[in-house]
């Protein structure tokens, strides 16, 4: 009997049927996330339905030595969840309860499997909604956002997950259930709260989230400007940006993206733009009314060919329809895609992309860029066919001189999608080993057997084993002075 | 060189005395100094502009004051990507960017912002801006031992590796030297406004949720509370001279209050004297805090309340305060107080997760050499 099937008896028969999934058939639906080019089949997978199973199911994890990973809805881009063979993976998707609404307090608590899009949908009718929104709003989960720190097209206004997170319930990885933050602001002591927002499941796991509510705007305009080239449609960002505006999002398509979203979803775009831009504003009404009018003429003077402004809210969900859906709509135009997600100081911005076509060209390799311009999180889409020898190689080449170009003009390897497996190579190339050593300390505190997540974000993990010297009572010897 | 030099008798931090003092002129120097303490196991506080060096505990044990007197200036201030990389000792309130602004109250006359990230202070548009934590996108520490850390970077959307600024927020000098923060900015808006309006408590709560019903996006809802007497309600609003007389007239009328470009002297002022504790509740409680015979003032808006404790009655008064805000759902701390109330108080009250807070400490500090006792829990 492996160690595996002696947990797998241990879970069985302290959280009862259903709970506990061991046959290698169904163990492999859960063989990746997002990122289906790393597939690991887990060794169990348990389904917990409360946060005290979950604490159960890590305690017996810890008595077994065996690690464990932790999955929302799989939506995550980067291996975050992908499973570890001789580990559980620990899956909250039973766990979708929205525990209450509060928007007296302007807070929502909820299980960690509840739907990103589903807290917006419980907020609205009491004037409210929650403002991250990842592009796969509809599908990912809220402890999925939690763990990666998830941003979405609106961030550049209303800022990322750990800006609207306050509170939250986690299962710690030696299996205690603690409270970090809560419903009021400011709670004393260390922001491990702050620290565990993406941390990628290496810190433990959210059984329940307090969030933030924001108020529905007054006023929501949009304006889509087609403009000839990237360079033009760059510029109108940094004139509006200088201008003092702080739109609520400003998103970015290049031809190869727009011919991308129109084979998929006919979004009607304007013919022949070289590229598209996406400004929404929103607020009170009078304040709207004033910077669209700048925006627009901003547009205009940096070589806008087209002005089109959403009369009405279905409109504005065709607008956003084509951005929304062009990383599935890139299915249409290649067999295979990597999407990449770093970011460049925004003023960079038409320079990156000069040299993010250069590497394309000299590669041959395809790159389509579809990405949050106002705070210069770009998502090159590097485009390429599996079944030609050589291609994926060149492809995955392409990809990492991206993330050489953002670390080079002071940017960073993950704006959105977090390390994880994917990226933990690169990890080395942003940071010191002396800042990944610092971080490492977290990581001891909160695991120091090691065994949440084991394998993510850092190339190399670090032993935890060294016994930090307690309270000396002993008085300093002298110091010298020199 | 020296690297410090001996103390004089105005080196003390919460009454206990130091026996030297550095003031490191960058990061390199900061590291070289506190390689030396670690090698002659000294113990160290980190002051800024001494604004809040009564906060907290006194140390358990000091030997060494790193001063940021030197360590100051704009590192980089790039105005077309709204960030700014600013070295720790600098005053916050001299920070000049132009038409761009760091959106953090200087809350207390001479504060550095080192000081104001390490005791993650906030003023009135909090609420509009979010606080330290919001707003710092990357940090450089130098940890106890003389190792240099930099965590974050100058772009404000970056999930890579863990978010060692926010742990650093707030941590009262415990875990590190904080010498460069990187900030995200905001642009100056073009107009502002204030609507005001006086009173009686019991109104409060209504009049607080009048203003969460209307569109108006404040930048800052404050309220003064006299310990007897009516309370005074002000709300900022901030944005384009059009949109702040439209949404100042919105006010005035919810509120029956009255339209001004004046702030209130007490304005983002502490109202204590002597002792003073910060309160906290879910923002439909904050009516709660109210009528409990002590001056409070602070940010309705967001639940965080400032008390003024009258020494004399001071453990009766933090326990009720205390239990007040707790019943609430938020948290009572005396942020300071004269020794003999030290002694007789709790100064941080009840704290969840203490124990992983405690191997935080014993991670990044093993021996306990920095800010010994200062924080919660004897950390």
């Amino acid at each position: 009997m492996t160690v595996l099937d002696r947990l797998a008896d241990v879970l069985r028969s302290g959280l009862g049927p259903g709970r506990v999934i061991s046959d290698r058939q169904e163990l492999r639906t859960y063989e990746c996330d997002g990122l289906a080019h790393y597939k690991v089949t887990p060794g169990l997978v348990v389904l917990p339905r409360d946060a005290a199973e979950c604490a159960r199911t890590v305690r017996a994890c810890v008595e077994a030595n065996v690690p464990f990973v932790a999955r929302g809805s799989g939506t995550g881009l980067s291996g975050g969840a992908l499973p570890h063979a001789d580990g559980v993976l620990i899956v909250t998707s039973k766990m979708r309860a929205i525990v209450e609404v509060a928007p007296d307090d302007e807070r929502a608590v909820v299980e960690p499997g509840v739907i990103n899009l589903h807290v917006t949908h419980a907020a609205t009718p009491a004037g409210y909604y929650y403002a991250p929104d990842p592009s796969s709003q509809q599908i990912c989960s809220i402890g999925g956002n939690v763990a990666e720190n998830s941003g979405g097209a609106h961030c550049l206004k209303y800022g990322f997950t750990a800006n609207h997170v306050i509170g939250a319930q986690v299962v710690t990885p030696a299996g205690d259930l603690v409270e970090l933050g809560g419903r009021a602001p400011d709670s004393p002591g260390y922001d491990l709260l702050g620290a565990f927002v993406g941390s990628e499941g290496t810190l433990g796991i959210a059984t329940r989230v307090t969030v933030r509510l924001t108020r529905l705007p007054e006023s929501v305009r949009t304006l889509l400007a087609a403009f000839e080239t990237t360079d033009q449609a760059g510029a109108a960002t940094s004139a509006i940006i200088a201008a003092g505006v702080v739109p609520a999002a400003v998103e970015m398509m290049d031809a190869l993206a727009i011919e991308a979203a129109e084979a998929a979803v006919a979004c009607g775009y304007p013919a022949g733009a070289g590229a598209v831009l996406i400004v929404e504003l929103d607020g009170p009404l009078a304040e709207v009314e004033a910077q669209f009018a700048q925006v627009t003429a901003l547009c205009e003077g940096n070589g806008a060919f087209e002005l089109r402004i959403a009369a009405d809210p279905a409109e504005r969900a065709l607008f956003w329809k084509g951005r929304k859906s062009a990383f599935a709509a890139v299915g249409r135009i290649s067999p295979d895609y990597i999407v990449q997600d770093g970011v460049i100081p925004r003023t960079a911005l038409p320079e990156v992309l000069h040299r993010i076509g250069e590497v394309s060209r000299a590669h041959g390799v395809r790159v389509a860029n579809v990405f949050h311009a106002g705070d210069g999180n770009l998502h090159p889409l590097v485009l390429f066919d599996d079944a030609v020898p050589g291609q994926a190689e060149r492809a995955e080449e392409v990809s990492g001189a991206i993330i050489d170009l953002c670390i080079e003009y002071g940017g960073s390897i993950t704006g959105e999608h977090g390390v994880g497996m994917d990226k933990a190579k690169y990890m080395p190339r942003m940071f010191t080993d002396d800042d990944l050593e610092t971080m490492q300390l977290l990581r001891c505190a909160f695991d120091p057997a090691g065994l949440a997540n084991p394998g993510k974000i850092f190339p190399t993990p670090r032993l935890c084993g060294e016994v930090p010297r307690r309270h000396k009572a002993d008085e300093p010897r002298p110091a010298e002075l020199f | 060189m020296a690297l410090w030099t001996a103390a004089t008798e105005a080196d003390t931090v919460g009454g206990v005395p130091a026996r030297f003092v550095a003031a490191p002129a960058d990061t390199a120097q900061a590291a070289e100094v506190l390689r030396a303490a670690a090698a002659d196991d000294l113990a160290v506080v980190v002051r800024g502009g001494g604004s809040k060096l009564d906060w907290g505990m006194p140390p358990r044990r000091l030997d060494l004051i790193v001063d940021t007197r030197n360590l100051t200036g704009v590192v980089e201030h790039a105005a077309g990507d709204l960030i700014v990389v600013v070295r720790a000792g600098t005053p916050l309130a001299g920070l000049d960017l132009g038409d761009q602004q760091l959106a953090l109250d200087p809350v207390r006359a001479g504060a550095t912002v080192g000081g104001t990230v390490a005791a993650n202070t906030s003023g009135p548009r909090r609420l509009g801006y979010g606080t330290v934590r919001d707003l710092l996108i990357g940090i450089t520490v130098v940890r106890p031992g003389g190792m240099v850390a930099r965590a974050g970077g100058k772009v404000v959307k970056n999930v890579a590796g863990y978010d060692l600024g926010k742990l650093f927020t707030g941590s009262y000098g415990t875990l590190g030297l904080i010498t460069e923060c990187a900030f995200r900015l905001h642009p100056r808006p073009a107009a502002h406004a204030l609507v005001v309006r006086t009173a009686p408590a019991g109104q409060i709560g209504a009049l607080l949720a009048a203003v969460r019903a209307e569109q108006v996006v404040p930048a800052a809802v404050e309220i003064d509370a006299p310990a007897e007497g009516p309370v005074t309600l002000a709300v900022l609003v901030e944005g384009t001279a059009a949109g702040v007389r439209d949404r100042a007239a919105t006010l005035e009328k919810a509120l029956g209050g009255q339209a001004t470009d004046e702030f209130p002297p007490w304005w983002g002022a502490y109202p204590w004297t002597g002792a003073g504790m910060k309160l906290t509740a879910p923002l439909s409680r904050v009516p709660d805090l109210l009528s409990h015979g002590v001056a409070l003032r602070g940010s309705a808006g967001t639940g965080v309340l400032y008390a003024d404790v009258p020494v004399d009655a001071a453990p009766a008064v933090v326990e009720r305060l205390r239990a007040a805000a707790i019943r609430a759902g938020g948290h009572g701390v005396v942020l300071t107080a004269p020794p003999r109330v030290r002694e007789q108080v709790d100064m941080w009250g009840p704290v969840p997760g203490l124990e992983l807070m405690r191997r935080v400490k014993d991670q990044f500090d093993p021996g306990h050499l920095f800010a010994p006792g200062r924080f919660v829990g004897g950390i």
